[in-house]
């Protein structure tokens, strides 16, 4: 039970983290279907970060680094979506798709190449991280809590003071509304576009690294995340483009993504001797079915996905 | 005045793919020398020429024959792309249409021994039927296309794993080798097999992707099924406005997709080129790489041929790179780089256009400035 928990947690924060980063990016009118790469990126940046620093290095020095390199790696890639979708005007679609391509081959040829420069035999993609992921984690009594789920409450507490509270909140979502009436007032749209896709890089960056981290301590980076990017995009359709509906909406997907790592533990589930995949299935399922039942009555941003023109009022 | 030959949308199109292609091979030569510089136009150069780097005519007619091999079902899963796009329908679940496709036709096969074209056709019904799911996900439940298409691509590739699990070889994850197994669901050779020098995958697989993407373009260019489901795409209202049925042809035009991309399966696996693995962790590229194809062929049929077969080409190509330097998902990379830019045609299209419309005004306004002299001197 506890570990049921535990993992939930931790697959909650991930999917919280990048469904925040989705909401951000759509709430100023971008549809950032690119966060699969993006956490690939992000968790390729974490991963390297703890391979190179020093062995021995204080916890919080490896915490903040790897959080940093994360978070950068993940806005930095982000701005070739911002680039591409906000400046040229491309389809938001076919450019977040071909991000998701990009990142998986970008990572695996690169932590390839960093292999074999290391070790000419070495031709994987994989790299180890099992002592300085220690430094995140905090055992208590049989839990493993870990600082990223921290981390991940600090985030959605940001995110929702952002904006809902703050000008620069209300003014990147009223971008995301109706973009020639916020330029009319004097916002620029492009900036706030930017400002929103760059935000949503970084939380997807930081949700790679979370989720590479969870359970297992090195990472094959051929795999990429298997899907999470877009099932935190689901979250964030179900919890309505809303940072607190979507942290409820993640710990109820975080839940059903637990139970396929640890059905195992529970008598009466390893009684029913499901195929694991099954409980692979199931968020996938679920996801399906309650946006079946919620995009009649969406809350989408109504702006999303349509490229501003300033010449088209 | 003589048109310009640059205004042509079929001449833009061209251009734009092969700037794409450039930049695309060009970004990937540099990233090949930032791995290492010493072999990396080598390295390059391996990719391009793919199965032109075995020196005898034979060995190359052989590896020509492994490229098209696959290249017959990455040409109907960009296809399937196309033909939902030019409907307004983003279909991504073609690499779940495609993976349903394996599934269906190799469970057909070596399950219910049944003739190639059965397997064919059940494929071609699984794909439909997934793709039927997300029509009717997006006509009555207005479930966007994307997020429909990817949850079903996941859910896709677990179930197959659970399906092909009954037809696999006890000691290893791979489904059983057709060869052995179900000889008669092999798809005819038709005598192709011996223009590449005894290539036995070389199949009916080939013409036939050949055939239906023109098939394909007859459908949406020349057909009134084809201008109803266009329409419907440009203004789902006008169309619904003007009697059409808008919901129907959402839902056909995702199940004609998914048919296309479960067949592409069909034609691949039923060659006995590949086993599937049922310990697969991630929906197969194929379907992805079908996005690639599509839009750098320009959304027309006959250009995905011909950009099927030149990412299969740089892909198969990417294998024969030196190893110790490089790895061959530098192949995969140069494709996603040209999807990414791939995004940019719009823009390159209206920059060709605007540079036109500026010369030609320059044009005009010389012949103007040149009448007017010639007034004054009368």
């Amino acid at each position: 039970m506890l570990l049921l928990i535990q993992y939930t947690l931790t697959f909650a924060s991930v999917l919280l983290l990048v469904a925040l980063g989705g909401c951000i990016s759509e709430r100023s009118g971008v549809i950032n279907l690119g966060l699969e790469g993006i956490m690939v990126m992000g968790a390729m940046g974490g991963a390297l970060a703890m391979r190179y620093l020093p062995a021995g290095s204080p916890a919080i020095v490896i915490i903040l680094v790897v959080l940093l390199a994360a978070a950068l790696m993940g806005v930095l890639y982000s701005s070739l979506l911002a680039v591409a979708s906000i400046n040229f005007k491309a389809d938001q679609t076919i450019i977040g798709t071909a991000m998701n391509i990009l990142g998986v081959a970008a990572a695996t040829v690169i932590v390839k190449a960093i292999n074999t420069a290391a070790n000419p035999d070495d031709v994987s993609s994989v790299i180890q991280y099992a002592v300085p992921k220690q430094a995140f984690l905090v055992n208590m009594g049989g839990f493993e809590f870990s600082w990223f789920m921290v981390v991940t409450v600090l985030a959605l507490i940001i995110i929702h003071v952002l904006l809902f509270k703050t000008r620069f909140g209300l003014r990147l979502m009223a971008c995301g509304e109706h973009p020639q009436a916020a330029d009319s007032v004097g916002i620029n749209v492009y900036k706030m576009r930017w400002a929103g896709v760059l935000i949503s890089g970084a939380l997807g960056g930081l949700g790679g690294i979370v989720f590479i981290t969870a359970g297992v301590s090195e990472w094959r980076f051929e795999y990429g995340v298997a899907g999470f990017g877009f099932l935190a995009l689901a979250v964030m359709i179900f919890g309505q483009w809303n940072p607190i509906r979507i942290a409820l909406a993640a710990l109820l997907f975080g839940m059903f993504r637990a139970l396929s790592n640890v059905y195992m533990g529970f008598d009466f589930l390893a009684a029913l001797d499901i195929p694991s995949q099954v409980y692979n299935m199931l968020p996938y399922i679920i996801s399906l079915v309650v946006l079946a039942f919620t995009s009649k009555k969406s809350r989408a941003p109504k702006a999303e996905g349509v490229p501003y023109d300033k010449g088209s009022r | 005045m003589k048109k310009n030959i640059l205004k042509n949308s079929g001449v833009q199109s061209l251009l734009a793919a092969l700037m794409c292609i450039i930049l695309g091979v060009a970004l990937g030569y540099i990233v090949l020398l930032f791995i290492n510089p010493a072999g990396a136009g080598e390295a390059i150069i391996t990719v391009l020429k793919n199965f032109l780097t075995y020196s005898k005519p034979a060995t190359q007619m052989k590896y020509l024959g492994n490229t098209l091999v696959k290249t017959a079902p990455l040409l109907m899963c960009s296809l399937a792309i196309l033909f939902a796009y030019k409907v307004g329908l983003f279909n991504i679940g073609a690499a779940g249409q495609y993976c349903a496709g394996v599934g269906v036709a190799l469970y057909a096969a070596l399950a219910w021994n049944l003739p190639w074209w059965a397997c064919m056709i059940l494929a071609m019904a699984a794909g439909a039927t997934l793709g039927v799911i997300v029509g009717l996900l997006k006509a009555y439940r207005n479930v966007n296309e994307v997020i429909s298409g990817i949850m079903l691509n996941w859910i896709t590739l677990y179930l197959v794993n659970i399906l092909l699990t009954g037809v696999k070889e006890p000691t290893s994850p791979y489904t059983f080798p057709l060869t052995t197994h179900a000889p008669n669901a092999i798809l005819p050779s038709l005598g192709l097999g011996a223009l590449f020098s005894g290539n036995q995958y070389v199949t009916l697989a080939i013409p036939l992707a050949v055939i239906l993407a023109v098939a394909v373009w007859v459908i949406l260019e020349k057909t009134k099924l084809g201008y109803e489901l266009k329409a419907t795409g440009n203004n789902k209202n006008a169309a619904k406005y003007c009697g059409m049925a808008e919901k129907r042809n959402t839902i056909l035009t995702l199940a004609i997709s998914g048919a296309l991309a479960g067949l592409g399966a069909a034609l691949l696996y039923l060659t006995g080129f590949e086993q599937w693995q049922c310990s697969t962790s991630s929906v197969p590229a194929m379907g992805f790489n079908g996005i690639a194809a599509a839009f750098l062929g320009g959304l027309h049929p006959i250009g995905a041929v011909l950009s099927s077969f030149f990412i299969q080409h740089i892909t198969v190509g990417g294998a024969y790179v030196d190893k110790t330097m490089y790895c061959a998902q530098i192949s995969d990379l140069i494709s996603a780089i040209i999807i990414y830019l791939c995004g940019f045609v719009l823009f390159m299209k209206y920059a060709m256009n605007a540079g036109i419309t500026k010369h030609e005004e320059k044009a005009a306004a010389k012949l103007a400035a040149k009448e007017t002299e010639k007034g004054g001197n009368q």
